[in-house]
């Protein structure tokens, strides 16, 4: 483990975590000619476990033919109907699934330089920025908690949880932040 | 912690993340009323339960959320190999 991983001052177990702001967020599925045309406003990623993102709109490919899109605009202004329009009409002529998934979900942001350590807690994968580089996306399991995992940056991650999910991803949070608070 | 390499994701991913699903290659038959009451419980339930190599499928649920087949030793627990569903059972040496 090198020192990058130990807690910093201010930042309890060396990262903080926050709620993210809310979004718009739709589950689009089809093939590789749908998310060309999905007409989303960020170019949909072809690489599996891949995210695209140009603020404040993301995309993450979860599946050969799944991807989870994530909008948020200025000011508390979630353009969630205006955005399924636009898409179900640039999309009428393929076969495909967009569903509005915004309610399901909600996000969490871990950042600091022991967000890898803290998150190692209970999601299996490897987190070195090696094997999970900046831009990575997917969905794998946070201890008995589906989660998509999205690496932002270097020490920042994106978790996107099922709400009633949610108080049980951030209490075991809490819990490893203190432990390696304690443990520094 | 096992790791089983998922041929959609094509890396290798905690154990955890996957669920198994039966043996492979049992094809379903095409009209089942047509079936005998032997052909039909052989094809529900008799499995080759092999000590040794065995293929089998798995699905990567906490993933890319895809079935695939794997081959797997059942006494060492070893996975020879995984292949994308559809494909045919690759050769593989003991």
């Amino acid at each position: 483990m090198s020192d990058a991983a130990l807690p910093a001052a201010g930042m309890l177990g060396g990262c903080t975590v926050r709620k993210a702001d809310p979004a718009a967020r739709f589950v689009l599925r089809g093939t590789a000619e749908v998310a060309a045309g999905a007409s989303f406003g960020v170019a949909l990623p072809s690489r599996l476990n891949r995210a695209e993102a140009s603020d404040p709109r993301a995309a993450l490919k979860l599946g050969p033919d799944e991807w989870l899109l994530i909008a948020a605009d200025a000011a508390g202004d979630i353009p969630t109907a205006a955005l399924q329009a636009q898409m179900e009409a640039a999309l009428a002529a393929l076969p495909h699934s967009l569903v509005d998934v915004s309610h399901r979900q909600m996000a969490l942001l871990v950042e600091g330089p022991g967000a890898a350590l803290t998150l190692n807690a209970a999601v299996p994968l490897d987190l070195s920025v090696e094997a999970f580089p900046v831009g990575m996306a997917t969905r794998t399991i946070f201890e008995k908690a589906e989660i998509v995992l999205w690496r932002q940056g270097a020490e920042a991650f994106r978790i996107e949880v099922w709400r009633s999910f949610a108080p049980y991803v951030q209490a075991l949070l809490a819990a490893v932040q203190a432990e390696n608070e304690a443990a520094a | 912690m096992l790791l089983i390499r998922c041929p959609y994701c094509e890396m290798d991913r905690p154990e955890l993340e996957f669920r198994y699903g039966g043996e492979a290659h049992v094809a379903r038959p095409v009209n089942p009323m047509a079936e005998s009451d032997e052909s039909w419980a052989e094809f529900l339930y008799m499995r080759t339960n092999p000590k040794g190599l065995h293929a089998e499928r798995w699905r990567h649920t906490s993933g890319c959320g895809r079935f695939f087949n794997a081959i797997r030793h059942t006494v060492t627990d070893r996975f020879v190999v995984t292949y994308k569903a559809g494909e045919p059972r690759p050769e593989v040496k003991p």
